[in-house]
């Protein structure tokens, strides 16, 4: 018995060990582990977000330009769903029954937990008819949230657009947006993205397993408030803006003005615009699919992503750099037969000046003058040095803004053409001279610039000598909090002893009777300009005028390009003299040439649509042309650059003429 | 003494074990209270509730309880065979008039009381094996008494089994142990143990490499007792009968079990992850055990157990209810009540001078490891899904009663071990 006896402690030890097992487990899923803890929370809460408004945005003189309007979501949770009266949802909403039926199999699709959209913005009298037989519908719920309004309907590129997350946008934000939220997506809505869209509040409720609610979770502790956007100031003078799309219609083309003391920009126009309102809400799908339809491409923020040739209107950085270097001085001249041998390529003056000084070769732009001033700095130190200097000229030309992006507040800038040395060595070997880049002398061929930057050389010289980042947002939140980079002085290597002369050139464009952009006069307002007119081998050339205003302190500068305008004195000179006459003394005076910005506006410039059959003809000859001349005359207009919002929205792209055209020898006015 | 015995009913009564019951019982009504509490309809005490009929199971229980103890022990020992007898008419009479709940023909109607005979059962089944043990000392070293035996624990496992409520008849296996301690060799709980590991085993590895393990293994006991020429034949024996056993279990485990209890195995094993279906129960229960981490989230605080996601709540998975809202001190607490019970009640079994005592004792004691082993096993995925009892804590009438019955006659039988039955 004693021997059984001892069977007890078998028994006994097998219970203890067991018990240990039990107590182990436990231990392990109860202290070791927090994966249960977790899942627990997943499985009873669930979290109602409130939408922020997005934050407003004002005008310099704090007009709003943009806001939020109230909109109400029809969501539906499908696993909530009980049958209902199909028929009543449908007339309430006005759809069909069979819509009814397709939106919430889509619903289903997309989650049965989740709240998802069943019909968005729906109208103030759907909303109306359905407060009063929602218990009917089980499952069913409204949301109320807000979307943007643009009150003046205009600079559609300038603000860009909002839009529901993409699946790209959730991924690439590490999880901060979730399905349903809105994000900037284009413009100022893209750039400003983290102020703009405040801070979403959350209400956790509890849901048993039958997925029915059972209240707030610890009576509302953990919930948040929804926080609206913050504000923003923008730099922009509405009415200016307003005015420009005005002047710009039924025309190719921008405008950029800037206030040279703080780079703030005043006016930021591109053409053909589009009514921002258009790209809010449901109808955003078909109203931008008619947008990129349009072959005259208004999606194209062309201010920041049209690149152009300067033109004639770089003749006076040319005359600065030169200035400063050395190579001429103010009383300089050069004799001008009415062109510049290049070698044996001549490049045409449209004048036959004789001896003709700087200041006088700035009004009358003379390109045999700035070919002479552009030999004279690139063969200083002799033949053998010329890619030395190019080299340096390259530099200082670059600290203007040439061929980089100015980093303004807006996305997708282009930088624009300019090449270093290099470039050439890669074509020409080291077999290459100023002759082959002389061209470069009057803003033409291998050269383009942004709206934008062409501005901001005028700022530049308005402020003799630096410029500041220009900028379309000037404060930030309540405390209008500027970014400090936009308060910083870039230097562009000129001293300031030069510009005087250079500035009293741009005067007489405008102001003399000899200027180029005499008929911009603006009554009691000394404007300094200059104006381009850059070549276009589908049409008409492309009209650019540069300058700013008053010629003492400064106020504003500005950089109009019209596309297929013509000379630079015909249609860019006479819109920024609107523009400044405006922007300096909010009326605009009859003036003696009988120029009204009626007329302005009803004058179409749109180019006539090339159709296929003749653009295939039109390549052919083009790439003929190409080969016979100089290397250096390709351009691009602004109807032929890869529009960089489409790239990453939409696949197709509009059916138009090929990009690569080259220009012919260049006649500059 | 045994004229004290007589008149003092309560005499000699082992009031610790009874005080461990009522705190079972209490922890019980609790944690059926929390877990079918509901904050909106939180007024008054509701007797046709759950938690209500709970606390009238639970005091009617105390009072059987007491009761069995007015009884003379030696009634036990006598009515053996009629007690046994009459559950295994009940078992058969359940096949014929038994209602349907949950797949499983248990419930016999009475009036709007349902019995549920195989509870009953296993006190039967304990007293009849007592009984058969202390009058003929069988040792179980011949195979006529391990077949006996055998027999008792059989006829109500199989006719439990063909409920089919495999969960209760798998308690039966109980009764192995206080065999073992009446003599039945060690070697029967080493090959069920083997039997159960290679169950396991069979799911987990390949069967060519098992067969190739356990010829391996046989082949080194045979080196190593290679002089013995009968140790090698029964190894040989062993090995091939083991081999056998890996093709029949996957046999039977394709055509004798249900697709729920296949599933179940299955989702036990990690061979099946299935957070919908079968595994939903016991992955709840885990996710509601284990968020309760240390101290738990507090009585009537827990929201998995609260809002639904843990089934069978306060019957089968009670343990999901203690551990989220008392945590794993709550958790130890109770898991150390029933080892101090357990304990104590072999100390008790052995402390008895009748085999008769000794044996149902131990049975007792068992049957009790059993069902908190599987049950809690269960809700921490450590056993398949078997759907039995928490004794004196799960909700329900019949377990409670018949686990107080049980406990309660082995008390009385206790309360006489001066004595000779």
């Amino acid at each position: 018995m004693d021997q059984l006896f001892n069977r007890k402690y078998i028994v006994q030890g097998l219970f203890i060990v067991i018990a240990l097992i039990l107590l182990g487990k436990l231990f392990y899923i109860q202290i070791i582990s927090d994966k249960a803890f977790s899942s627990a929370e997943s499985n009873v809460l669930r979290k109602i977000y409130k939408y922020p408004a997005r934050g407003a945005i004002l005008d310099r003189n704090m007009k709003v330009i943009v806001q939020n309007e109230p909109v109400y979501d029809l969501m539906v949770t499908p696993n909530e769903v009980k049958p209902f009266d199909t028929l009543g949802l449908a007339n309430a909403l006005e759809i069909t029954i069979d819509d009814v039926r397709k939106k919430l199999k889509k619903a289903r699709a997309q989650s049965n937990y989740q709240a998802t959209f069943f019909e968005r913005q729906i109208s103030v009298q759907s909303y109306a008819r359905l407060q009063e037989i929602m218990y009917r519908f089980p499952g069913f719920r409204t949301q109320d949230r807000t979307i943007r309004h643009y009150p003046d309907s205009i600079a559609g590129q300038l603000f860009g657009y909002v839009k529901e997350v993409s699946p790209t946008d959730i991924e690439n934000s590490e999880g901060y947006y979730k399905p349903g939220d809105f994000i900037g997506k284009s413009g100022l809505e893209r750039s400003y993205e983290d102020f703009l869209r405040g801070e979403k509040g959350e209400t956790r409720i509890l849901y048993d397993a039958k997925n029915i609610a059972q209240g707030s979770y610890a009576n509302g502790k953990y919930d948040v408030n929804a926080v609206s956007g913050d504000r923003l100031i923008s730099s922009l003078d509405i009415r200016i803006q307003r005015l420009g799309e005005e002047l710009m219609k039924n025309k190719v083309g921008a405008i950029v003005a800037i206030e040279p003391s703080t780079g703030e920009i005043l006016a930021f126009v591109s053409s053909p615009g589009y009514d921002p309102n258009q790209l809010v809400g449901k109808d955003w799908g078909k109203n931008y699919m008619s947008l990129i339809a349009n072959p005259y491409r208004p999606q194209i923020v062309r201010p920041i992503a049209g690149q152009y040739s300067p033109g004639s209107s770089f003749k006076p950085v040319d005359a600065l750099v030169a200035l400063q270097d050395g190579a001429i001085d103010p009383n300089t001249t050069f004799f001008c037969p009415g062109y510049y041998m290049a070698g044996n390529h001549k490049v045409k003056c449209e004048h036959v000046d004789g001896t003709i000084n700087m200041q006088r070769g700035i009004a009358r732009s003379c390109n045999t003058y700035f070919c002479h001033v552009f030999q004279s700095i690139i063969t200083k130190n002799g033949i053998k040095n010329q890619r030395q200097t190019y080299a340096n000229w390259h530099e200082q030309i670059s600290k203007w803004g040439f061929g980089q992006k100015l980093g303004i507040d807006m996305p997708f800038e282009k930088k624009g053409i300019f090449y270093q040395g290099d470039h050439y060595d890669k074509i020409y070997g080291k077999r290459w001279g100023y002759t082959t880049v002389i061209s470069q002398a009057i803003g033409q061929g291998e050269i383009t610039s942004t709206p934008l930057q062409m501005a901001n050389v005028m700022a530049a010289i308005a402020n003799r000598g630096y410029y500041l980042k220009p900028h379309l947002i000037k404060g930030i939140g309540d405390k209008n909090v500027v970014k400090k980079e936009y308060v910083v002085k870039n230097y562009v290597g000129v001293d300031e002893k030069y510009f005087p002369i250079v500035i009293d050139g741009m005067r007489d464009a405008v102001n003399s009777p000899w200027g180029t952009a005499k008929e911009s006069q603006i009554p009691n307002i000394v404007m300094c300009g200059k104006t381009g007119t850059v070549q276009n081998p589908h049409g008409k050339n492309h009209s650019v005028f540069i300058g700013f205003a008053p010629m003492d302190n400064p106020k504003i500068a500005i950089a109009v390009i019209v596309e297929n305008g013509g000379f630079g004195g015909s249609y860019a000179a006479p819109i920024s003299s609107f523009m400044v006459e405006k922007y300096l003394t909010d009326t605009i005076k009859p003036r003696s040439n009988g120029y009204t910005v009626k007329a302005f506006s009803e004058t179409n410039l749109l180019p006539a649509l090339i159709d296929k059959t003749k653009k295939v003809k039109l390549t052919k000859l083009d790439s003929l042309n190409l080969k016979k001349t100089d290397s250096l005359k390709r351009v691009k207009d602004s109807l032929k650059i890869k529009p960089a919002i489409i790239k990453q929205t939409v696949a197709t792209k509009p059916k138009i003429n090929k990009p690569i055209v080259n220009h012919k020898p260049v006649t500059n006015k | 003494m045994m004229q004290q015995q007589g008149n003092r009913f309560f005499f000699n009564v082992d009031w610790i074990t009874v005080l461990i019951y009522i705190a079972l019982c209490a922890v019980g009504f609790i944690n059926v209270y929390a877990s079918i509490y509901n904050p909106d309809k939180a007024a008054g005490f509701d007797f046709a509730s759950s938690y209500g009929k709970q606390l009238i199971y639970v005091i009617t229980g105390l009072i059987l309880g007491l009761s069995i103890l007015l009884f003379d022990g030696r009634l036990f020992n006598v009515f053996a065979p009629f007690i046994y007898g009459a559950t295994l008419f009940l078992l058969v009479v359940v096949l014929f008039v038994g209602r349907n709940v949950g797949g499983n023909q248990a419930w016999i109607p009475i009036g709007s009381f349902r019995l549920q005979p195989s509870e009953f059962a296993k006190f039967g089944t304990a007293l009849l094996l007592a009984r058969y043990v202390s009058t003929f000392n069988p040792k179980f070293r011949d195979f006529k008494s391990i077949v006996i035996a055998g027999l008792i624990v059989l006829a109500p496992l199989l006719l439990i089994m063909l409920q089919p409520d495999t969960g209760s008849a798998l308690v039966f296996l109980a009764f192995m142990f206080p065999l073992y301690r009446e003599g039945l060799s060690g070697y029967f709980l080493l090959i069920f143990l083997g039997m159960i590991v290679l169950f396991v085993a069979d799911f987990l590895v390949p069967t060519y490499v098992l067969i190739l393990i356990l010829t391996t293994i046989g082949g080194l006991f045979i080196y190593n007792n290679r002089r013995k020429q009968k140790i090698i034949i029964s190894t040989v024996l062993v090995t091939m009968i083991a081999i056998a056993y890996l093709f029949v279990v996957k046999i039977a485990y394709e055509k004798v079990l249900a697709p729920h209890q296949r599933s179940r195995i299955e989702l036990m094993l990690g061979l099946k992850a299935d957070n919908k279906g079968a595994g939903y129960n016991v992955i709840q229960s885990q996710i509601a055990i284990g968020s309760g981490q240390a101290t738990g989230r507090g009585f009537l605080q827990g929201t998995q157990t609260k809002y639904g996601y843990v089934p069978a709540q306060s019957t089968d998975f009670i343990f999901s209810t203690i551990g989220e809202e008392w945590g794993f001190l709550g958790c130890s607490v109770v898991i150390g009540l029933y080892m101090f019970l357990l304990l104590r009640l072999i100390n008790l079994a052995e402390r008895q001078r009748s085999t008769f005592s000794r044996v149902y004792g131990y049975s007792v004691a068992c049957i009790l490891f059993f069902h908190v082993f599987i049950n809690i096993g269960m809700t921490i995925g450590i056993i398949p899904v078997i759907g039995i009892p928490l004794p004196f804590i799960s909700y329900g009438g019949s377990s409670l009663w018949s686990f107080t019955i049980l406990l309660f006659i082995f008390l009385k039988l206790d309360s006489n071990r001066m004595g000779f039955i």
